[in-house]
């Protein structure tokens, strides 16, 4: 049994992805032809064999309960333990916490019941691989109060700006966290520390009117505290705009992206029974991410199909991202285009964005 | 235990032999179909989609892969909390035990099973059809005629008809006589193997046959020529739509092929009425920069990088540069390596085909269907100094 119970801690998560944000919060974006963005950190720590692990939700959480539902598809929909979706209790007239201190405090049953000694708390924007057994030995060799994960990007763009970056010492351990940007070190929001250690620092934090538990215990204590760092080597993406949302999509059609993604261990993801994709006599597809239950008689170029889409006759998908059921009418033309859910574009159509600036188009739109 | 109207008892046991290598280690109703199911995901779907929720699932031949596919039926939406799937091998009893003897007498040894629901009605399917049919209309027909048993028939040629149970009936469809293959038939409605009783009646007649030394304990040859001569009544119910027996080879790759015409006579992607399987959980296909994919159907976990045309690919196919396929089934998890040549086969899971292998039938039969299981593959297609055995690829 793992010695790790995990927290996806959504509270400071911004929805900077407009369209796609506007009913569903980052975490619930769909991701990769058929997964939300939250999918990659849960199987993560589905495959480091936790057990307990609750999502701290705040914002425009129904699409994402609707996709986590019992947890089944994780193997976490247990009798005891397995997947919490847990709001911040509002009617408690004495909480004077803030923040996600607030979550913290007013769910201090699903740590107190879990039985592992350590947490892993971690946000949804990285996307990632990392192996948190592996994580969770580094912190216990470390003999570290706290471990922060963290990856060396040697091409940094602007998704990485408003990341937190690591200065760390010939031993591995943190020397300073701060935002300065051209620092390669990109802290990926996730760290290990033991459960009894993190509620006294809560309770700390909550005694001294502090609203963000990251900021305020670690960051701020990071010359008291004894913080290792471990390095992740592998497949690593921020989602925080649209445009990072776009390039990382895209880039999965390289075969290295997508192999170290989704080859080695499995993503889990909600179970939806599609037929297997069908393709026309007169498809054309190229360098192209498909999901399942999609029929296509166009032509899709370096561009990714969700469940269930349509492509008619002389249609042209070129750099896209379709998402779940749209349909595009015959000889319609989309070029640099995201299509969110249930988009309905009608025949001989024609939108064209920016490479670098694609064209959002909100979720059941009608054009 | 709550009262079902009906029960369904799903026949699953069978071998199918003629399918050769493909149930070597499973049973006919766990054998792959159409890129991503098993046959037994049409009947059980059907009950689903029905809202029948209590099903037994009779299992002899070789039932491990359908023990664990099946599982709690969570996939079928058949986990209740009052009936769901049950699993349902011979088991030895105080009087003794033995196997299956036939379909009758599975359904007389789990007579147990169906009291439990003291149902009105009892659903006898056999889990080796490709079909899409609504149970519930057929109950309400078999309700409406007051019948003892009703038959869902199908119209077939009359060259076919010898080749199927025939069903005799008079004009308003209520049938006189049952004839097993006829050399001469007098009518083309074949018995589709789908049975719906009075339970209170066949009960009766089960424990009858079950005293009969002479009986073969199957419902064709047995159990409806003996409620004939008891003079019950016995309906047809004319089923119209897609139908087939995958009990071949040759029938299986035929009834894949039939789903990649543009209008498929079966179609897959109707959302009323789903089948549901068990999910691999794959990632969305990659079709890559130099592949061409056309009239094919494939699944999540394929990476193509060759020409695929008028093929089904399962689940966690690859196709190496340089490769064709066509007119072929490509079962869950074969890795195709480079510049491989695959035409008018059925290929079985989890087979690796070395670069370069060329996989075709016999050009002077054009009936022939290349079946590749791992015996099959041996060393066919590799040059001299590659002829060691191939590997395969237990994920």
């Amino acid at each position: 049994m793992s010695e790790l119970m995990g927290v996806i801690n959504l509270d400071h998560e911004l929805d900077l992805l407009n369209e796609l944000t506007y009913f569903r919060c980052g975490a619930a974006v769909p991701f990769a032809g058929r997964y939300r963005l939250i999918d990659f950190v849960l199987s993560n720590m589905v495959n480091a064999e936790m057990q307990d692990i609750a999502v701290f939700v705040r914002r425009k959480y129904r699409s994402l309960m609707d996709h986590l539902g019992e947890g089944r598809p994780w193997g976490l929909d247990r009798k005891r333990g397995g997947l919490f979706v847990l709001p911040p209790d509002w009617n408690d007239a004495s909480d004077t916490s803030h923040g996600d201190l607030q979550h913290i405090r007013n769910n201090m049953d699903f740590f107190k019941r879990g039985k592992a000694k350590y947490i892993l708390h971690s946000g949804s924007q990285h996307i990632s691989k990392v192996d948190f057994c592996d994580a969770y030995d580094y912190h216990r060799k470390m003999g570290a109060d706290v471990t922060l994960i963290y990856t060396k990007v040697d091409q940094l763009e602007p998704e990485h700006d408003p990341c937190l970056r690591l200065e760390v010492d010939g031993q591995g351990y943190v020397t300073n966290i701060h935002h300065e940007k051209d620092h390669p070190n990109v802290y990926m929001e996730m760290f290990i520390m033991e459960k009894q250690f993190f509620l006294e620092q809560v309770r700390y934090c909550i005694a001294h009117g502090d609203s963000y538990f990251f900021r305020d215990a670690i960051q701020r204590n990071h010359k008291q505290l004894k913080i290792a760092a471990y390095e992740y080597k592998g497949y690593h993406a921020v989602i925080n705009s649209v445009e990072s949302y776009y390039k990382n999509s895209i880039e999965l059609l390289c075969p290295e992206n997508y192999t170290s993604l989704f080859k080695e261990r499995p993503v889990n993801t909600k179970i939806k029974y599609e037929a297997p994709t069908k393709y026309l006599d007169s498809a054309a597809v190229n360098n192209s991410l498909v999901a399942n239950g999609c029929v296509i008689e166009g032509t899709v170029e370096n561009s990714i199909l969700f469940r269930g889409v349509k492509v008619h006759k002389g249609a042209r998908i070129t750099n896209s991202i379709v998402m779940q059921k749209c349909e595009i009418g015959e000889n319609a033309v989309i070029e640099n285009v995201i299509l969110d859910k249930d988009v309905n574009l009608p025949p001989d159509r024609m939108l064209v964005g920016d490479v670098r600036r694609p064209f959002v188009i909100a979720k059941s739109s009608t054009l | 235990m709550n009262k079902k109207e009906v029960v369904a008892m799903l026949l699953a046991g069978g071998q199918g032999k003629r399918l050769k290598g493909l149930t070597k280690t499973l049973a006919k109703p766990a054998v792959y179909f159409g890129g991503t199911y098993r046959i037994i995901d049409f009947p059980l779907s059907n009950c689903s989609n029905s809202g029948i929720d209590t099903v037994g699932v009779l299992t002899q031949y070789e039932p491990l892969v359908l023990h664990s596919y099946i599982g709690v039926g969570s996939d079928w939406d058949m986990e209740r909390k009052d009936g769901g799937v049950f699993v349902l091998p011979p088991h030895e009893r105080e009087d003794g035990s033995s196997w299956y003897r036939g379909t009758a007498d599975a359904i007389f040894r789990n007579l147990k099973f169906i009291e439990q629901y003291n149902p009105e009605h009892v659903l006898i399917l056999s889990g080796d059809h490709i079909y899409k049919m609504d149970y519930d209309a057929m109950l309400e027909y078999h309700k409406a005629k007051n019948a003892d048993c009703t038959i869902s028939v199908i119209n077939v040629t009359t060259e076919e008809a010898s080749r199927f149970g025939i069903l005799n009936t008079n004009e308003d469809l209520s049938i006189y006589e049952f004839e097993e293959k006829p050399k001469h038939p007098k009518s083309t409605l074949a018995s589709m193997g789908i049975y719906l009783f009075k339970w209170d009646v066949l009960k009766k007649h089960l424990y009858e046959d079950e005293r009969n030394p002479e009986s073969s304990f199957d419902f064709g040859k047995d159990i409806i020529p003996l409620m004939l001569s008891n003079g019950k009544v016995l309906y047809a119910y004319p089923f119209e739509g897609y139908w087939r027996d995958v009990g071949t080879v040759q029938s299986l790759w035929q009834s894949n092929m039939d789903l990649l015409s543009d209008e498929p006579p079966l179609d897959l992607n109707d959302p009323s009425w789903r089948i549901y399987t068990r999910s691999p959980n794959q990632p969305a296909q990659y079709i890559a920069p130099e592949a061409e994919v056309s009239n094919s159907m494939i699944n999540e976990g394929c990476v193509v990088h060759g020409l695929v045309d008028h093929s089904v690919l399962f689940y966690g196919v690859e196709v190496g540069t340089g490769s064709v396929i066509t007119d072929s089934v490509i079962m869950p998890n074969v890795k195709i390596g480079n510049n491989v040549r695959i035409h008018k086969a059925i290929i079985n899971e989890n087979l690796v085909i070395p670069e370069g292998t060329v996989l075709e039938p016999n050009p002077k039969d054009s009936d022939e269907i290349l079946l590749i299981t791992s015996e099959e593959l041996g060393t066919a297609g590799l040059a001299d100094d590659q002829k060691t055995p191939i590997p395969i690829n237990h994920l």
